[in-house]
């Protein structure tokens, strides 16, 4: 089912949400340089001094360092007993490391603390399991953590790499549950197994995968109801479905936004059911999903799969230090750039980073960035990756809804390569005769000329080394 | 009833780029010509008839432990009760570590590490901690954690009730928060409850997006007692609560309970959407001033309050509603989102039947978390 939000408010003026894009574009690229941009190192630098070249960490450096990271961590939602776990282990490691040449102390503790985030979140086997006649993945977990959604999810994937999926909705609790996952199904042509009201659940797990061997569904994909660790009956349900069943996977589907109970939940699920492995959910926000850390640093049990948005193909692979670098605070860089790599051609992009460097970027080649914000697609979603920037990418987003990039693209268009190089020789005539060329009015000319004079200041600005306010920062 | 509420928004634009009020009518006149919603309003006229003990019965089975059903006005005793169940461990530390006489700077850390595990957040747990240690009242170390606790609280009277500002026109109730929280859940609870006052409740499915939700909030209002405007599913949220507002006006219900789709507060277009659905409620009915309740699930971490503020900022909150509360969770993050936006959280969901609303008793909340 597509879902089109109703269309936005408070117009921008076109060439200034262009502008904007074209300005995103380039901090992207920025991006590319993290010692810049990163959050943690920002702090770090800050209380610890900038010691630059040879030297030896000292223990108080690593100490106030240790404070820093402690904080970064809870506020991360990582469980205080794994952070403090944590911290001892990099405090160990810290301590009297030589300072590499190119890093600041602060730089070279992050360092540290990226590696050793990364190295418990890349534990386990992340692989997906498809054994058995039929192979069955079951999903368990609190309310509302997205076991629903993931599942229908999973079935889409299960399909794309060539196999023939049965969802079975074995949540006889939560009014309209079944028809949440029929609805699912249908609009994935897929079928939904569903057992009459009043069949105990461990049954239903049985009858869906004698139904799927019946139709031949060579993978069933098990929706459970979710419950509370403390429900002593529910939770005793859930242990005899997966007798039952035999899942050859057990995921544990748990919300990014969980705080401190994580890891209380994920045990007590793991003592109720073989559990193996992990969909961390809605990770398409802010929540800077520590409870992953947390679950795996106690566990060992890995995240398998990240869910990242509302619709059925919103289901990602797991990378462990591109998780580790948005617990830290540091944002999802590396997914953003893969993403805006996929739709940029990054020679010109770099070409556009350079121009704007050197002060002399033309409305010739705002047009050709035009061109690569098309591409992008969603662009809000990508931009919504980078902390502070949601805003301008709503700015931007919505100018490719209205199509007033193509107003912007026609003005440019009109105009010969004299004028796009130099704005300042734009008189009354050749503007009239840019207008009627493009379709336009005078006014909407004269309010690009001014946006993109605007924007020139504002590059200015950047390559004066003034961060573009809000981004890594909070 | 005191607190800070978010001031009133400035005068939009005529022309937003979005559906005009004219297509609004336009629309609605079509479909609600054709809903058999329309007919369910019509029929539902006066009272519905009161569900029965066995309609309310979700099915699970019951649990150990079971917290008392409620109905009316729940004593003090439930929500102690119902937080005991879920505080278990974190009482029981708190009190233990401040039963002592007096708490040398291990304990202190120990508190401190307390209420981290608590959700209460990093910042903050030192912060009350360190307020903590300089009471010299001589009341006591417990009694100052409280107290710090307690003055993070909003300021608010007892008992919560949405307000009708226009008279002849209902209460609304606007009910938001990121997906996967209990807002249709907690919708059911909460028109029970009025039903059970003996209001007459209509019900808004604002949530257009998700697979079965209409269908979903369609089984609460009848475990309620409540009939609900919809429209088909994709069909723009605003002008289900156009249409809706206008249906309850209509029959002179006494409250609308709007559901919206759950969205992350990160999601611009999206948040953009709900001040919409505000906007058409203030327009359709100038005054009413709805009330704006945040749906908060207790599990949730430090990711609360950056939720509470962007929905904050987007629509005006009048209150919280934390949900789940009879899980292991501790709701902490709600001293942090109290303190920084002055809005109240009105009530506790307890569990997954629709009895399971308590009224939210600060004093009783805290107290509970010290025995």
């Amino acid at each position: 089912m597509e879902y089109t939000p109703a269309a936005s408010v408070s117009p921008e003026p076109a060439h200034h949400a262009t502008a904007h894009a074209a300005i995103v574009t380039a901090s992207v690229h920025r991006s590319l340089h993290p010692a810049v941009f990163d959050a943690l190192s920002e702090r770090l630098r800050s209380t610890l001094g900038s010691l630059t070249g040879r030297g030896r960490i000292s223990e108080a450096d690593v100490e106030t360092a240790m404070r820093e990271v402690r904080l970064a961590l809870l506020e991360a939602d990582v469980n205080f007993k794994v952070v403090k776990d944590f911290t001892a282990r990099v405090r160990e490691r810290a301590i009297g490391a030589d300072v590499l040449a190119s890093l600041n102390a602060g730089q070279q503790v992050v360092k540290i603390v990226n590696e050793e985030l990364t190295a418990l979140l890349s534990g386990g086997d992340r692989t997906l399991h498809l054994a058995g006649n039929p192979a069955v993945i079951a999903l368990v977990g609190l309310q509302g953590s997205g076991k629903t959604t993931t599942a229908a999810k999973l079935a889409r994937h299960i399909v794309k790499i060539g196999r023939r999926p049965l969802l079975v909705a074995a949540d006889p609790y939560r009014p309209a549950a079944i028809e949440q996952l029929m609805t699912l199904g249908a609009s994935l042509d897929l079928p939904v197994f569903a057992a009459p009201a009043g069949t105990p659940v461990p049954e239903i797990g049985r009858l869906g995968i004698a139904y799927a061997r019946h139709e031949v569904r060579d993978t069933v994909i098990l929706d459970t109801a979710g419950r509370l660790t403390v429900d002593e009956v529910l939770m005793a349900e859930v242990t005899e479905l997966m007798r039952a069943a035999r899942p050859v996977e057990t995921l544990l589907v748990i919300d990014a936004m969980v705080g401190q109970e994580a890891v209380s939940v994920a045990q007590a699920f793991a003592a109720a059911v073989p559990l193996t492995g992990l969909v961390l959910t809605k990770i398409d926000g802010d929540a800077r999903g520590g409870a992953a850390l947390s679950i795996s640093a106690v566990t060992g049990l890995p995240v398998k799969f990240l869910g990242t948005g509302e619709k059925t193909d919103a289901l990602e692979p797991f990378h462990p230090d591109r998780l580790a670098g948005r617990i830290l605070g540091m944002g999802d860089v590396l997914t953003l750039i893969e993403r805006a790599q996929d739709a940029f051609d990054t020679t010109q992009a770099e070409k556009a980073a350079a121009k704007i460097q050197s002060g002399s970027f033309s409305l010739e080649d705002m047009l050709e960035q035009l061109q690569q914000v098309k591409k992008m697609g969603p662009l809000g979603q990508v931009m919504e990756m980078i902390p502070g920037l949601g805003g301008m990418a709503r700015q931007a987003q919505d100018s490719v809804d209205r199509g007033d990039l193509g107003r912007t693209e026609a003005i440019i268009r009109s105009m010969t390569p004299g004028e796009r190089r130099d704005p300042t020789i734009l008189n009354g005539s050749r503007r009239r005769r840019i207008a009627t060329g493009a379709g336009t009015s005078i006014v909407e000319v004269n309010r690009l000329v001014k946006q993109f004079a605007e924007m020139q200041k504002l590059m200015k600005q950047l390559r004066g080394g003034r961060r573009l306010p809000g981004v890594f920062g909070r | 009833m005191f607190w800070r509420r978010r001031p009133p928004e400035p005068d939009q634009p005529a022309d937003e780029g979005g559906i005009s009020d004219a297509a609004i009518e336009a629309q609605l006149e079509a479909e609600l010509a054709e809903t058999e919603d329309a007919r369910t309003i019509a029929q539902a006229g006066g009272e519905a008839p009161r569900p029965t003990d066995e309609q309310l019965d979700t099915g699970r089975p019951a649990r150990q432990a079971e917290l008392p059903a409620t109905g009316g006005a729940p004593a003090d005793g439930d929500l102690v009760a119902g937080v005991a169940r879920s505080r278990g461990g974190f009482m029981a530390r708190l009190q233990g570590l401040l039963g002592r006489g007096d708490p040398n700077a291990a304990t202190w850390e120990e508190v401190e590490e307390t209420l981290i595990a608590g959700d209460v957040g990093a910042a903050l747990a030192l912060e009350v901690v360190e307020r903590a240690r300089r009471h010299r009242d001589g009341a006591g170390p417990t009694a100052a954690v409280r107290a710090e606790l307690t003055a993070l609280l909003v300021d608010r009277e007892p008992g919560w009730a949405p307000h009708r500002a226009v008279l002849g026109a209902p209460a609304i109730i606007l009910v938001v928060g990121v997906n996967g929280t209990g807002k249709t859940t907690t919708i059911g609870k909460l028109a029970f409850r009025y039903r059970a006052e003996g209001q007459t409740v209509l019900l808004a499915a604002g949530d257009t997006f998700r697979a079965a939700a209409i269908e979903q909030l369609r089984a609460w209002g009848e475990r309620a007692g409540a009939p609900i405007v919809a429209h088909a599913p994709g069909a723009d949220p605003a002008a289900v609560v156009y249409d809706a507002v206008d249906a309850a006006v209509a029959r002179r219900m006494d409250v609308l309970i709007v559901d919206t789709a759950g969205r992350l507060h990160t999601k611009s277009n999206l948040m953009d959407e709900l001040a919409k659905m505000r906007r058409v409620i203030d327009r359709r009915l100038p005054g009413a001033a709805p009330e704006v309740l945040f749906v908060l699930d207790a599990t949730t971490g430090q990711n609360g309050l950056a939720q509470a503020k962007a929905f904050h900022e987007s629509t005006g909150l009048t209150g919280i509603i934390l949900t789940k509360l009879d899980s292991t969770a501790k709701g902490g993050i709600v001293f942090a989102i109290e303190r920084a936006l002055g809005v109240p959280v009105c009530f506790v969901g307890v569990g997954e039947k629709v009895g399971d609303l308590l009224p939210f008793d600060p004093t009783a909340f805290v107290g509970a978390l010290f025995g």
